[in-house]
């Protein structure tokens, strides 16, 4: 087992989704909240690709806010390297080890400044992490940087808007990469991409990950994708991790029931003649999720103790799922 | 041999504008036959959506189909006027686009929505056509469908929504369904059940359906015959299977190879240099030449048509002659 660079312990955030305070006095209404994410653990090795999965609502976005810092957890831990992220990390500790981790939006034009040259916006993380660098010495390491992820130095000079979808997203990596940061948390990077772009932007992700032994969290609803990039794999379902694996093994032997369907709803793009199960109902609301085990309305081994009793994740080599139906043995 | 219920035929669709004329659409000819789901698969630009939009008469002005012929059945639809298009939109052919929640009027409870369709296209009653509306929800799958038939569009899920769409669609029970990406705002486990939706449908009712979507997994689950557009153009056409296994057109064969696998675990994909050229850009000859690794003199200059390459299958590439 290698070293670990970042350890999730139980993690949880709650959203206040509550009408305004005048409109629950009048209509006599109680505060709502959403648990985007409950009780989640895992621990990324260092150098590896550690992928979540899940459909909409699933808490996996907020999860990649958690880690980086965008938002702060109700409860629960994130262990970066030896060191607690815990509230009320501020000043220069801070600073140090938040300049070891950045972040890959999904959508490049919503998270490359549209005013400001390209060069600029590469340089941005350099101007706050390296104080100490003069503009000729910024300006070789961004055309450095350009370079590294398929673009030309002379590309600096035009806008966000000059540059098609995929190039938009090497832009968003090569600014990732200005502050040489170990950690990279990815959040959906090529769903909005063609799949000849994606492709593309993969191949890059990983020659990078060789290149400088980035290690990735890497978020995404697409199976392939994950499956292709993925050492190790967790899966979320309502806010909760439903397995958590290494990826080979949770591709061939998926445990947890939501694991099994989702690997079924998948398109049988090489045309096995694969049968397909069919796969029942959707995702409930998660203002009000199920009692017990999210899963169980939609789970066709669901019995009385689901309906109640929240499972645990149970470790079973190298998976782990939260399933009664598994750890009894029934399937 | 049965007839084609819709045949296109070199459709080229022009948009002018201030900078030039540009091809949206380009000499693009196939064929749909009763019964039959023809998937048109390609990236953004590609021209699929707009190929749809020709066919249903819904291009945006300045837009224009500037040659090319759709046929009907025995009518030709790209001449027609304005309200004779409109009469067949929605009774000879339905349509399902990818936002449900645009195509569902957010203000009017589904019934009306069903009902107000249903009676324009046939000369129903006020309550035939509700218990019609009722029949088509319950068979796409609305569970419960006589009470939730007065419910307000965000009153159902995104998968119900879309199931109300196909119903939407089927209303007047259309020979030709023009679906434009109807799974791709849904997620994989209820795409699933939209797929299977579809297929039932329209394999019990007979209708065709033109599939156009930029997933290859929703087409090969689908569709019995893909074309492939790149650029606005025709690259390949043939039956899915055929297609996928052993695609023919360079582009294909790249498009192919980019998509991740479940079944196997490769280091790299493969890997198409650039993008797709714009519309105002196109290169001469061949489109897709200077992206392709087979490239040769003649494409650079020669445009290739999508000619017969084997029966049923046609490929707009020099590398292979034209069976004749």
């Amino acid at each position: 087992m290698s070293d670990t660079l970042l350890d999730v312990r139980h993690l949880s955030r709650r959203f206040d989704v509550s009408a305004p305070w005048l409109n629950r006095k009048i209509e006599g209404k109680d505060k709502v909240y959403v648990n985007a994410v409950k009780d989640v653990s895992f621990t990324v090795a260092k150098g590896k690709t550690f992928a979540l999965v899940g459909e909409s609502g699933s808490g996996k976005s907020t999860i990649a806010r958690l880690i980086v810092g965008l938002l702060e957890p109700t409860e629960g831990e994130i262990v970066f390297d030896g060191t607690s992220l815990a509230r009320g990390l501020r000043g220069a500790e801070a600073r140090r080890l938040r300049r070891r981790f950045q972040m890959i939006f999904q959508d490049p034009l919503a998270s490359l400044n549209p005013r400001w040259r390209v060069v600029d916006i590469i340089a941005e993380p350099l101007r706050v992490f390296e104080k100490t660098m003069n503009d000729r010495a910024r300006r070789i390491r961004v055309g450095e940087l350009l370079t590294l992820v398929g673009l030309s130095p002379e590309d600096g000079i035009k806008f966000p808007h000059q540059f098609s979808g995929g190039q938009r997203q090497r832009i968003a990596i090569a600014r990732a990469l200005a502050a040489n940061p170990e950690f990279i948390v990815c959040d959906e990077p090529t769903s909005a991409l063609d799949v000849s772009v994606q492709a593309q932007i993969l191949n890059l992700m990983r020659d990078l990950q060789d290149e400088f032994g980035l290690t990735y969290v890497f978020i995404s609803h697409n199976l392939q994708v994950v499956r292709h990039m993925a050492d190790e794999i967790g899966v979320l379902y309502l806010g909760r991790l439903a397995e958590v694996g290494e990826a080979e093994a949770l591709f061939a032997t998926p445990q947890h029931p939501y694991t099994r369907m989702l690997l079924d709803a998948v398109p049988d793009i090489e045309m096995t003649g694969r049968r397909r199960k069919k796969v029942e109902g959707e995702i409930p609301s998660p203002i009000d999720p199920p009692p017990g085990c999210p899963f169980h309305p939609r789970c066709p081994f669901a019995n009385e103790r689901c309906r109640i009793e929240i499972p645990g994740l149970t470790r079973r080599g190298v998976q782990a799922a939260a399933c009664h139906a598994v750890e009894e043995g029934r399937i | 041999m049965s007839k084609p219920v819709l045949s296109v035929r070199g459709l080229t669709v022009e948009f002018p504008t201030r900078r030039g004329l540009l091809t949206a659409v380009e000499d693009i000819t196939f064929d749909i036959m009763p019964g039959e789901v023809l998937g048109v698969v390609g990236e953004s630009g590609a021209g699929k959506s707009m190929t749809g939009a020709a066919i249903i008469g819904l291009i945006d002005p300045p837009g224009r189909i500037a040659r090319g012929e759709i046929w009907l059945g025995e009518k030709r639809i790209d001449n027609l006027a304005p309200d004779e298009m409109r009469k067949i939109r929605g009774r000879r052919i339905g349509m399902i686009f990818q936002d449900p929640l645009t195509s569902l009027n957010p203000l009017y409870r589904i019934s009306r929505q069903l009902i107000e369709t249903i009676r324009t296209h046939l000369p129903l009653s006020e309550s035939d056509a509700r218990k019609r509306a009722v029949k088509l929800l319950d068979d796409v799958g609305i569970p419960d469908a006589a009470r939730r038939i007065d419910d307000y569009p965000h009153q159902f899920s995104g998968g119900m929504r879309q199931r109300v769409v196909i119903a939407l669609a089927l209303c007047a029970d259309p020979e030709v369904v023009i679906a434009d990406e109807p799974t791709t705002a849904l997620d994989v486990s209820v795409q699933a059940q939209i797929i299977d939706v579809m297929k039932e449908i329209c394999a019990e009712r007979g209708a065709a359906i033109m599939l156009v979507t930029h997933d290859m997994g929703v087409i090969a689950e689908t569709a019995d015959r893909v074309a492939v557009m790149y650029a606005g153009r025709l690259a390949e056409l043939g039956p899915v299977a055929s297609v996928i296994k052993d695609a023919k057109h360079p582009y294909s064969q790249g498009l192919m190879g980019a998509i991740p696998k479940l079944g196997e675990n490769l280091d790299r994909l493969v890997h198409i240099p650039g993008s797709m050229p714009r519309l105002n850009a196109i290169p001469q000859g061949c489109a897709f030449n200077p992206r392709c690794p087979k490239v040769f003199d003649k494409c650079r200059i020669h445009r290739p048509a999508a000619s017969e390459i084997e029966p049923g299958r046609r490929a707009a590439c020099w590398l292979y002659p034209e069976v004749t």
